[in-house]
């Protein structure tokens, strides 16, 4: 295949990409739009393995067969509550990837003594330093969120006078990169500098934070990709790598913005102000009223509104095909049901859409916090189900809280709260929530599932 | 230096694509968002193929096929997680 007719496919490719990600702008296209990045993938692939540099394909077969078929059992066995984890272990092979290529590239120049431009150069190095930032960060990410290590904040004294320090010593290795190219093992030097960096870097972050996180290894596999690309002055790795640096940036802002906090802010471990705590004790001594399956029940069977404000605590007990049972039943006795999802509830953008979808509830029932706060003043009942610190009224209240500012789902303005915990321990950010001890609020003590099949069936009984 | 005028001209209109079409994405589907763009962001696998396949020695040969095996997972994993998760938001239609 000529040149002419590879960088054609590959344009057509990048095209396939650019129409995958619009398709992806509504759910009933978004099918199409994900085969067709596929397609474009193909079509790239398939015009490379026609290109006339490629001789030899006993190693690409190989490759294939053991990254597809480890790829492949992964992506059809995983549960989807551990779906965030699966895309940082995906999203750190991509990363990976870029470190090994750009390093192949360079290695391959220096052997046959060919020329390094500077454009060459700068890229290898970037492309080195991004790709072990986001295969190592990647991993300690998937390691916090399979519970390989502790998922708590890991902060040691120093810690940002380390990292700086660690930052400084692989932009100093770039630079001497493309000061002494042909030294092939600067790179790798750079690479294991890199990676240490990486590490550190995610360590210390919180499971709080890890929408961000991801989000953000997301936005830098594809700088990963797009700086490979300038190592092969290759036009479809800088096209589909900067449409995904892009897509993780604007993720990153979303994510910031619902939390309240700022990027630096993540990246350096500071969770707020520490400001004084209010102790547990204070917060609910003697208020919390407890109730059974069998009142809520009643509640809800008078209740002409009713919001469904699902967690990571949902997500962990496995409760949203009970959830969705919950929602047929009281549909069926003309009970309007709606779901408020706060954009980082669970572990990842949008994480929650996806546990619901999975259940069958219909995404017109799913609505963002801006859309559902409004109308939670006219709701009868509210159901907290395993979520903490997205309910929490101290953010608007509490301008010393660690979550002060954070945008909340204003689900103490419902008539009656209904919370399913198993206990009253505090969430993410360690803090208690007022809004369980509040004089409209019930605590429904227990498992997510149990709880909501006691509901159902507490529910029928009544009917 | 023309070549990486042009390469930066393509890098940078490419993130202005990025942010048009993205922050049109509705947050229900921001997950599938995220496995499908790092699905593309896989295509690091076209640099992977030539390294495994040329007439290369053999270590920066080898540190292709690696790149192949990785880039393969990245590739195949993230469109078929992402079908496994369009398919679920399809079907209620």
């Amino acid at each position: 295949m000529s040149p002419t007719l590879i960088n054609l496919s590959y344009l057509v490719a990048s095209v396939l990409f650019i129409f995958g990600l619009k398709g992806l702008t509504h759910p009933r296209t978004a099918v199409r739009g994900n085969l067709l990045g596929a397609l474009g993938m193909a079509v790239a692939v398939v015009a490379t393995l026609l290109a006339k540099e490629i001789i030899s394909y006993q190693w690409i077969i190989l490759g294939f067969v053991i990254g597809g078929l480890f790829g492949a059992v992964l992506a059809i066995k995983i549960h989807m509550t551990a779906m965030p984890q699966l895309v940082a272990l995906f999203n750190g092979f991509g990363g990976g990837a870029s470190v090994l290529v750009a390093g192949a590239a360079l290695l391959e120049l220096v052997i046959e003594h060919k020329a390094l431009s500077t454009q060459f150069t700068v890229a290898t190095a970037a492309s080195g330093l991004i790709g072990a930032v986001t295969f190592w960060g990647s991993l300690v990410a998937f390691a916090k969120l399979q519970e390989l290590i502790s998922g708590n904040q890991i902060i040691f004294p120093g810690q940002q006078a380390i990292n700086a320090i660690i930052g400084a010593a692989a932009l100093g290795l770039c630079g001497y990169l493309v000061y002494a190219p042909e030294q092939t093992l600067t790179y790798w030097v750079l690479v294991a500098v890199s990676s240490v960096l990486g590490i550190l870097l995610v360590i210390p972050i919180g499971g709080a934070d890890m929408p961000v996180v991801i989000a953000l290894l997301n936005s830098y596999s594809g700088l990963a990709a797009a700086a490979t690309g300038f190592v092969l002055s290759n036009s479809v790795l800088i096209i589909s790598g900067s449409l995904v640096g892009a897509s993780g940036i604007i993720l990153t802002q979303i994510m910031c913005k619902a939390m309240n906090r700022s990027l630096a802010h993540v990246l350096f471990g500071v969770l707020g102000e520490a400001g004084e705590k209010a102790s547990a004790d204070d917060v609910y001594a003697g208020r919390v009223k407890s109730a059974s399956a069998e009142e809520v029940a009643m509640l809800l069977e008078n209740a002409r509104q009713v919001v469904i404000v699902p967690g990571y605590g949902m997500a962990v007990a496995q409760a949203q095909h009970a959830v969705r049972d919950l929602m047929n039943l009281l549909e069926s006795r003309g009970t309007n049901v709606e779901f408020a999802i706060h954009p980082v509830a669970g572990r990842m953008p949008g994480h929650m859409n996806v546990l619901l979808a999975e259940a069958d509830v219909p995404y017109d029932k799913l609505k963002e916090m801006d859309e559902i706060n409004p109308s939670l003043e006219q709701t009868d009942v509210a159901i907290v189900l395993g979520a903490n610190d997205v309910v929490n009224p101290v953010a608007r209240t509490d301008p010393k809280s660690p979550i002060a500012g954070m945008p909340i789902i204003n689900v103490d303005k419902a008539r009656t709260v209904v919370v399913i915990k198993r206990s009253l321990s505090p969430g993410f950010a360690g803090i208690p929530n007022p809004l369980f001890a509040a004089d409209n609020t019930l605590m429904l003590f227990g498992d997510g599932k149990k709880a909501v099949l006691e509901l159902i069936s507490a529910l029928k009984e009544a009917a | 230096m023309e070549g990486l005028i042009a390469a930066f001209t393509i890098f940078v209109l490419a993130i202005f694509v990025g942010f048009e079409i993205i922050t049109k994405i509705p947050p229900t589907l921001h997950t599938p968002l995220m496995s499908g763009s790092n699905a593309i962001s896989g295509i690091t696998i076209i640099g992977a193929l030539i390294s495994a396949g040329s007439e290369n020695q053999f270590v920066p040969k080898m540190l292709g096929f690696v790149a192949v095996i990785f880039a393969t997972i990245n590739v195949i994993g993230g469109f078929l997680v992402t079908h496994r998760m369009l398919e679920m938001f399809r079907k209620k239609d």
